[in-house]
């Protein structure tokens, strides 16, 4: 089954470790004889002066191979090739992937690659040195986070995890250093020497949360939300603690003496750092967001704004030492919104693509330099300290969930339950952030190998046991789950009313809250920033957004069971996670002719979802203006076919089902797209069904393709009868059902129904507005005419008109009996 | 609480609500002063222009003004303001049903008909498919008059 894929991929492991072994070797200095065969200038004997210092060469050189120029970004991409082809293989077997967490594999792979590495005696590439990692590596980890935080979630609940964060962590940390200290004392375990600073520095490291495997596994299994929001924002924002907190004590750890004073600086310089990074990050979001307003001639560089604009927020804020993870999320986050609007379609898609891509090499690497790295230190090994670390640990990280539990419930809406509790406190895996700040210890502190070896033993304990045991315990405490995960637009608009209600009562009552706040912030929105901040800031529902979008999924749902993967289709709007769901689902097979349906169906919806959001936004313009008649040359083509004879007999029955629905109602031919079972029978039915509706506005503009469907609705819409405006079709505007044509018919008249309105969006149900919509595209027909010559209907086919109806003496109108 | 129990005093019925509705005296208080700030002629009682007067930016501020009146009444009075204001404080999870005091106002099922009362303008005691066909159409719209958007009629 998987056997062979499995053992393909292990030999392709093993050989990628061994080509991993050549640039190991040069990694201590470039040996430039043994790079190959280089032919070299023959060096003379320094006998004496020489006018020239070296021969021209005998022959030119054929083959030569200059390794040292290229060594770095060689190495470096041959070790990303490497974590990747580890992720490839990971993957293949995809069941280990759900029992063990990712980070565990690629720590176990770093391991068995630092043994190589060691057996040979090679020392692994500098990447943990301090700018590399916090320069280069950290960034896209954190804007990969950043950029995907739900904000709605975060925001209903910023203040949790921001409690959960701040006071968490300096509750872990402090916690930890003044236990650590105190078992210091013992003699037995020989660690003395270590004073409370360097204690409460090395716990400030360990308290860096990095949940990782623990979100995947959240995900997979769909929590409430809450608790993923607080999990997952407090390992973003303990990430700017740790990091501040890290810098606050090793200036302490090297002052011999603190003050009082300094303690306050401290607490001062804490909040200038957190604010100040949100205040920068802020700030260049807004600058990102304002960019892409211009950006629409040049649509190949958006996504580079995007990235640099972070990064940028991310170096200015290092450069003020103030927490630059902050900056970045905070910018993310403010330019998201925005840029989403501004740019293309496929600039988005790219944008969100590359920011993954980057956040999981990067953390692959990590995790990788993690396992190479254990191996190849030198490590001092502390039995007492060591335990006693993950004691403290687990009890610290307990303990603070616990009580700071106890003090936000209150304020909740929802309160945290025990089982939330349990899954919050053992969700506090260590991880890339631990790691990289024990590596940039500064050498002046005595213990740094315990510490770092500590470091390591935390992060490889928490991650392979709580990682890997996480899942089963989750799901056997049974953690609440989220139902947020429907979507659909009955959902959205029910809950947008109990918002609005919420902010009513608020303001009734007087009360700022929450929903008061939120209200006010769009409705800020609405009117300054996005005017500012987007090039049409025509506002967009978010229902109509949301309808779009499930229209849109609904079609490539279809492609997708139909042929292959949609991947290449349908870009922003399928997450990742959707896509690799899906393309673990078994592919069902459809029989030819419903494969046909679907089609035919298929390109109906298409065309249909452009049409529309053509009104909203221009983001969507249709390529070029032959695309409508293509569209509808198809559909005449599809309903040819579909209205021969034989299958349009048995469509009847159905047919008649639907003209029985009351005023306004066409439920059926609105979304057939949702209902891919109705695909066989009804879609014809529905095209029956489609043109009474469309064809209110449209007359066929191509004359050679095949029929619009002069089918009526029975009394049921009102419509302006049928044949007193062929006569007169030249300057007329026409709101109608029936169009006559007819086979090879013999009218000359060249006026005749030759005109199909494009349909113009939007197209209501309602009968009201429908009135509405309909003159108004009346009016615009008249400046689009163009018409063609006379229709070729089908040649069996019959339609009746109504029997009201004036009928045109020129129009010789097919009868149609409907099989009762 | 001497001090908060004797300023009651302006309040009507005010140990009576406080059992009833289970706010705190301090919250009964302050909602008491809000009434009367938006009660600005001092009549004692509500009229829905003065509630509508707030609600004037919520897009279905109208169905809420709504809700605080009794079919058939033009002016609520506080009692009535604080019931129907119970009904948002959050459930209480202890609270077992024994079937002899009438359901507490915050209750799942009370919150459950007051929302439904949004729908069911009419008060028939069914949401017919116009009552949510406007609510459909009164959620579409974004920022009222800058926009020429039509309504969306979006079916579920």
């Amino acid at each position: 089954m998987n056997y062979s894929s499995t053992k393909r991929a292990l030999a392709v492991l093993i050989t990628c470790t061994f080509l991993s072994l050549p640039h190991g070797c040069n990694g201590e200095s470039p040996h430039k004889p043994n790079a190959g065969a280089t032919i070299l200038p023959p060096t003379k004997p320094d006998n004496g002066p020489q006018a020239y210092p070296e021969d021209v060469p005998s022959n030119l050189p054929v083959f030569t191979m200059d390794y040292p120029r290229i060594q770095i970004p060689f190495e470096i991409t041959l070790w990303m090739l490497l974590a990747s082809f580890a992720k490839i293989g990971f993957h293949v077997y995809h069941k280990i992937t759900i029992w063990v967490p990712e980070s565990c594999l690629f720590i176990s792979i770093g391991l068995i690659v630092g043994a190589i590495m060691h057996s040979v005696h090679e020392e692994p590439p500098a990447a943990l040195s301090s700018n590399v990692f916090f320069l280069y590596m950290l960034p896209p980890i954190v804007l990969d986070s950043g950029y995907f935080l739900p904000t709605r979630p975060f925001f209903e609940n910023v203040g949790t995890v921001l409690w959960f964060a701040v006071v968490g962590t300096l509750w872990n940390s402090i916690g930890i250093g003044m236990s650590l200290f105190a078992i210091c004392h013992i003699e037995a375990f020989g660690v003395q020497d270590i004073n409370l600073q360097e204690n409460l520095l090395f716990a400030a490291i360990i308290s860096a949360v990095d949940p990782v495997a623990v979100l995947n596994v959240f995900e997979d299994i769909s929590v409430n939300e809450q608790l993923y929001i607080v999990v997952f924002g407090e390992c973003l924002f303990s990430d700017a603690v740790t990091v501040v907190l890290y810098n606050m004590f090793s200036f302490v750890a090297e002052m011999e003496v603190v003050e009082p004073e300094d303690v306050f600086l401290g607490v001062a310089r804490f909040f200038v750092v957190g604010l100040g990074g949100m205040g920068f990050g802020v700030l260049f979001g807004f600058v990102a967001a304002f960019t892409t307003r211009f950006t629409s001639r040049v649509r190949e560089i958006e996504p580079l704004f995007i990235f640099m604009f972070s990064y940028l927020a991310y170096l200015v804020a290092e450069l003020f030492s103030i927490s630059s993870i902050m900056a970045i999320v905070c910018c993310a986050l403010t330019m998201k919104y925005y840029v989403e609007e501004n740019v293309s379609q496929r600039s988005c898609t790219t944008i969100r693509h590359v920011v993954k891509m980057l956040g999981s090499i990067s953390e692959t690497l990590i995790f990788f330099f993690l396992g190479v790295v254990t191996i190849t230190t030198d490590h001092e090994w502390n039995w007492g300290y060591i335990l006693f670390t993950l004691l403290f640990t687990f009890l610290w990280r307990g303990l603070g969930v616990l009580v700071l539990t106890q003090i936000i419930n209150p304020f909740r809406t929802i309160p945290f339950n025990m089982k939330d509790q349990f899954g919050l406190a053992y969700g506090g895996l260590r991880g890339a952030i631990s790691f990289a700040l024990a590596f940039t210890l500064p050498d002046s502190i005595g213990r740094k190998q315990l510490f770092v070896t500590a470091t390591i033993a935390v992060i490889l304990f928490t991650v392979f046991l709580q990682g890997i045991s996480i899942r089963p315990l989750i799901e056997f405490i049974n953690v609440r789950r989220t139902n947020r995960d429907i979507e659909s637009i009955n959902v959205e608009i029910h809950s947008r009313l109990m918002e609005h209600t919420m902010a009513g009562v608020e303001d009734l009552c007087g009360q700022w809250s929450h929903f008061y706040w939120k209200d006010k912030f769009m409705k800020f929105n609405n009117r300054i920033l996005r005017r500012v901040l987007i090039r049409d800031s025509r506002a967009e529902s978010s229902i109509v957004a949301l309808y779009k979008k499930l229209e849109l999924q609904n079609a490539m749902e279809i492609l997708d069971t139909v042929s292959g993967d949609i991947s290449a289709a349908a870009p922003s709007l399928v997450s990742l996670e959707q896509e690799k769901k899906e393309s673990a689902k078994p592919k069902k097979t459809f029989m030819a002719q419903d494969l046909k349906n679907m089609h035919n169906l298929l390109s109906k919806n298409m065309y249909k979802i452009r049409q529309r959001t053509v009104a909203f936004t221009s983001k969507y313009a249709l390529p070029n203006d032959n695309q409508p008649r293509e569209i509808l040359i198809r559909r005449h083509a599809s309903i040819r076919r579909s209205l021969r004879p034989g299958s349009f007999q048995s469509t009847i029955p159905n047919s008649q089902k639907y003209f029985s629905l009351p005023t306004g109602q066409s439920l059926g031919s609105k979304y057939p797209s949702a209902r891919p079972s109705y695909a066989d029978d009804h879609e014809t039915m529905s095209e029956v069904a489609y043109p009474t509706r469309r064809s209110r506005f449209s007359q066929p503009k191509r004359s050679s393709s095949g029929a619009m469907m002069p089918l009526h609705r029975l009394g049921t819409l009102k419509e302006v009868p049928s044949t007193d405006f062929l006569n007169e079709s030249q300057g007329e505007s026409f709101g109608k059902v029936h169009s006559k044509p007819r086979t090879g018919s013999s009218h000359s008249d060249s006026r005749f129904p030759a005109h199909r309105r494009h349909f113009d969006p939007p197209v209501d149900n309602n009968n009201g507005s429908a009135d509405d919509v309909r003159n108004e595209d009346e009016a615009e027909e008249e400046q689009q005419r163009q018409h063609r010559g006379a229709l070729r209907p089908p040649p069996s086919w019959a339609a009746e008109p109504r029997d009201d109806t004036p009928r045109n003496p020129l129009l010789r109108q097919p009868q149609w009996n409907p099989k009762k | 609480m001497g001090s908060s129990r004797s300023s009651l005093r302006g309040v009507p019925d005010g140990q009576q609500l406080l059992q009833e509705t289970g706010f705190s005296a301090a919250l009964l208080l302050r909602l008491h002063q809000r009434f009367q700030f938006l009660d600005k002629d001092s009549r004692g009682h509500l009229r829905s222009e003065d509630l509508e007067a707030e609600l004037s930016e919520n897009p279905i501020g109208d169905r809420i003004v709504g809700a605080f009146f009794q079919p058939g009444q033009e002016t609520v009075d506080f009692p009535s303001f604080v019931r129907v204001l119970a009904h948002f404080r959050p459930t209480e999870k202890n609270w077992t049903r024994d079937g002899v005091q009438p359901e507490p106002a915050n209750s799942r099922n009370r919150k459950l008909k007051f929302a439904f009362q949004l729908y069911d303008q009419d008060r028939d005691g069914k949401i017919s498919r116009t009552e949510l066909l406007q609510v459909d159409t009164t959620n579409t719209y974004t920022v009222k008059s800058k926009l020429s958007m039509k309504p969306l009629n979006t079916t579920c």
